[in-house]
C-alpha cells in the first residue's frame, strides 16, 4: 500500500499518459467485441453473408468453418460423434486459443463480457460490498458437471442455460426470452457476487483457461521494480489473484502472469501509471531494471 | 463444493429434460437423427436456418415453448419444406445431426401427414377438392385418392385422400395447402404419428408368400364361408340349409 493506494483508480494513468492512453487496451478490447459481434451482423442485417452462423458454430466466407470446442465436447460426452467439418473447426479455434491464450476468448470476443464488465462498473459506482465469492475453482467444478450431465441426459446440457451462445444467437437471429438469462448475469454479477460469474462460475471461461495453459502470449510485470503499490493493477485486473506471483516475485522469479486465469484483457497495462506491465511471449523473462532497486524505500512500502 | 455441483449438475439435468418437451406442430429439418441423437449432435449454430433458400427453418427461441432451446424446426401450415434437390441444410450442417446420408430428398422422413379430420374434409364429404394430393411433391406415392361408394347421394364417389406413410417425407406442402380455416390434413411428427408392431408380430400372408408354400406342412384348408352355391352361406339359395332354425330367424 502507499499514498497512491487512496487516489481513485486510473487517476494518474490518465494524469500521465492521457485518458485514451490509459484506455487504449480497453477501448481496443471494445472494437474487438463490436467487431466479432458486427461479423455475424452482416448477414442478416445488410445481407452481407461474409460470416454465418453463431459462436457456437459458424462458416466464414463460405470455407472457413469454426466450431465451439466445449459445445463440440458436450456433444460428444452426449454420445454424438461429429463430422469432420464440426471437427476441423474445433481443432482451428483450438490451435488459435493454445497459441493467444484461451481466455482472450473471455475479454476480447466473447459478448456476455461487455454485461459483466458494466456489471462490475456499476457494483464500483455505488460501492456495492463484493458479496459471495465461491472459490475460483468452483467453474472447473461446474465445467465437470456439465459434462457429466451431458452424458447423462445425452444432450448438450451447458447449451440449455449458456448465456453467452444464448445472448449471441439471440442478437443473430432473434432475441426471445434471452434478455431476461443476460439481465440475471448482470444482477448477479451486480449485487450477488462481484466479479462473479465470469471469474468464479462460467464453465466456457474455465474451459478456454485450461485450454491456453501454456499460451505464448502473456502480460509480464517485467519492470515491477519501479511499482508504486498504487494498486490499480488489482483493482481493475478480473482476476486479480494472478498478478501478484509476477509484480511481488522474489528476485530470480520470472515477472510473467503465467496463470490460466489471466483473459489478457490488458487492463493492468492501461492503468499503470509507471508502465510495469506489457504484452510479451511466455519465454520473455527479462526484466526491464534490476532487482534491486525492488528494495528501495522510495517506491516500496512507504507511509 | 462437491453438493453444491452435484445440485447444479440435478437442476441442470432438470432443464435439460425439460427442453425436450417439443409442441406437437415443430417438425425437424430434413436428416434430423432421431430426437435424442438430434440434441446430442445440434450445436445450435444456426447453419441450417441460414441456408434454406425458403427460410422455412426456424431456431427455437428461450422460452418460445419450442423445441430445445437453439435447434432448427418447422411448423408446416406456416412455412413447409420445399424439398430442395441439393438439401442445403443437411450440406450445411456441420456435426451431422443433420445426416450427411441423406442423398435423396424423398427419403426424408420429417414427420409424416395425417388426415386428423374426416369430418371436416371435402373430400371425405364426397366433394373433389384434391388439393393435398395435388400438391403432394410425392403424388400417388405419398397421398393416394381411394375410391369409395357415397352413401349419402347414393350414386357418386368419395375419393378419399389417403396417407402412406412409409412414402411421405412429412415436408408438409399438403397441410399448408389445406383449404380449410383449419387443416384437415395435418403433418405431424413421427411420434405422434406412428403407432409400432410389436416385434414379435409376423403377418401369416406375408411370411407364406416368402416361403413360398403354407409355413405349416399338411394343413388342412377349410372351405370357405363365400356367397354363391355350394358353401355353406346361409343367405344364398342352394347354400348350406341347417335342419335347425332359431325361433324368429326366418327372416
Amino acid at each position: 500500500m502507499s499514498d497512491k493506494t487512496r487516489l481513485p483508480t486510473g487517476q494518474e494513468a490518465i494524469r500521465e499518459k492521457g485518458w485514451v492512453g490509459a484506455h487504449r487496451y480497453l477501448i481496443l478490447r471494445r472494437l474487438s467485441q463490436a467487431f466479432f459481434l458486427m461479423l455475424f451482423l452482416l448477414g442478416p442485417w445488410f445481407g452481407v453473408w461474409w460470416v454465418a452462423g453463431t459462436l457456437a458454430g459458424s462458416r466464414t466466407l463460405g470455407v472457413l468453418p469454426l466450431t465451439d470446442p466445449f459445445v463440440l465436447l458436450q456433444g460428444m460426452f452426449a454420445g454424438h460423434w461429429p463430422e469432420a467439418t464440426a471437427l476441423l473447426g474445433a481443432l482451428i479455434v483450438l490451435v488459435a486459443y493454445a497459441l493467444i491464450g484461451g481466455r482472450v476468448y473471455c475479454s476480447w470476443v466473447c459478448p456476455i463480457n461487455p454485461v459483466t464488465d458494466a456489471a462490475h462498473w456499476l457494483h464500483e459506482r455505488l460501492g456495492l460490498q463484493k458479496g459471495w465469492q465461491p472459490k475460483r475453482t468452483t467453474r472447473f467444478w461446474i465445467l465437470g458437471a456439465a459434462l457429466v450431465v451431458s452424458a447423462l441426459s445425452g444432450t448438450i446440457a451447458w447449451e440449455i442455460v449458456n448465456p453467452i451462445t444464448m445472448l449471441h444467437r439471440g442478437l443473430v437471429f432473434g432475441i426471445g426470452f434471452a434478455w431476461a438469462l443476460v439481465a440475471m448475469i448482470f444482477l448477479f454479477d451486480l449485487v450477488v457476487a462481484r466479479r462473479g460469474w465470469c471469474g468464479h462460475v462460467c464453465p466456457v471461461g474455465a474451459f478456454y483457461g485450461l485450454l491456453g495453459a501454456k499460451s505464448l502470449l502473456r502480460v509480464s510485470a517485467a519492470d515491477r521494480t519501479v511499482c508504486d503499490n498504487c494498486m490499480d493493477c488489482y483493482a481493475v485486473c478480473p482476476e486479480s489473484h494472478v498478478i501478484s506471483p509476477a509484480l511481488k516475485g522474489k528476485p530470480g522469479e520470472t515477472p510473467l502472469i503465467l496463470s490460466p486465469d489471466c483473459t489478457n484483457c490488458g487492463r493492468c497495462i492501461d492503468v499503470c501509471s509507471v508502465n510495469v506491465f506489457n504484452f510479451t511471449h511466455r519465454f520473455d523473462h527479462h526484466l526491464k531494471t534490476g532487482e534491486g532497486a525492488a528494495n528501495d524505500p522510495n517506491t516500496s512500502h512507504a507511509a | 463444493m462437491a453438493g453444491g455441483c452435484a445440485m447444479a449438475g440435478s437442476l441442470l439435468a432438470y432443464l435439460a429434460h425439460q427442453a425436450r418437451a417439443l409442441p406437437a406442430d415443430a417438425l425437424r429439418p430434413p436428416g434430423a437423427l432421431p430426437e435424442d441423437a438430434f440434441l446430442a449432435a445440434c450445436i445450435r449454430c444456426g447453419l441450417c436456418v441460414r441456408d434454406c433458400p425458403y427460410d422455412t427453418l426456424k431456431l427455437a427461441e428461450l422460452g418460445e415453448g419450442g423445441p430445445a432451446a437453439g435447434t432448427p424446426y418447422f411448423t408446416a401450415r406456416d412455412t413447409p419444406c420445399e424439398m430442395c434437390d441439393d438439401i442445403p441444410c443437411v450440406a450445411a450442417c456441420p456435426t451431422g445431426a443433420l445426416d450427411p446420408a441423406l442423398q435423396v430428398i424423398d427419403d426424408a422422413r420429417m414427420g409424416t401427414a395425417v388426415l386428423v379430420d374426416q369430418e371436416n374434409c371435402l373430400n371425405f364429404l364426397g366433394l373433389r377438392c384434391d388439393v393435398c394430393y395435388r400438391v403432394c411433391p410425392v403424388i400417388d406415392k405419398a397421398i393416394t385418392l381411394e375410391l369409395s361408394h357415397n352413401e349419402r347421394s347414393g350414386h357418386h364417389a368419395i375419393f378419399a385422400p389417403t396417407v402412406h406413410a412409409g412414402q411421405c417425407t412429412g415436408c408438409g406442402i399438403c397441410e399448408k395447402s389445406c383449404v380449410l380455416p383449419e387443416a384437415a390434413i395435418k403433418v405431424l411428427p413421427l411420434r405422434l404419428a406412428r403407432g409400432a408392431a410389436a416385434e414379435h408380430y409376423r403377418k401369416g400372408w406375408e411370411e407364406r408368400e416368402a416361403h413360398g408354400a403354407p409355413l405349416v406342412e399338411d394343413l388342412i384348408d377349410l372351405p370357405d364361408r363365400l356367397p354363391g352355391p355350394g358353401t355353406d352361406n346361409l343367405a344364398t339359395p342352394g347354400g348350406f340349409d341347417p335342419a335347425f332354425k332359431l325361433p324368429g330367424a326366418s327372416q
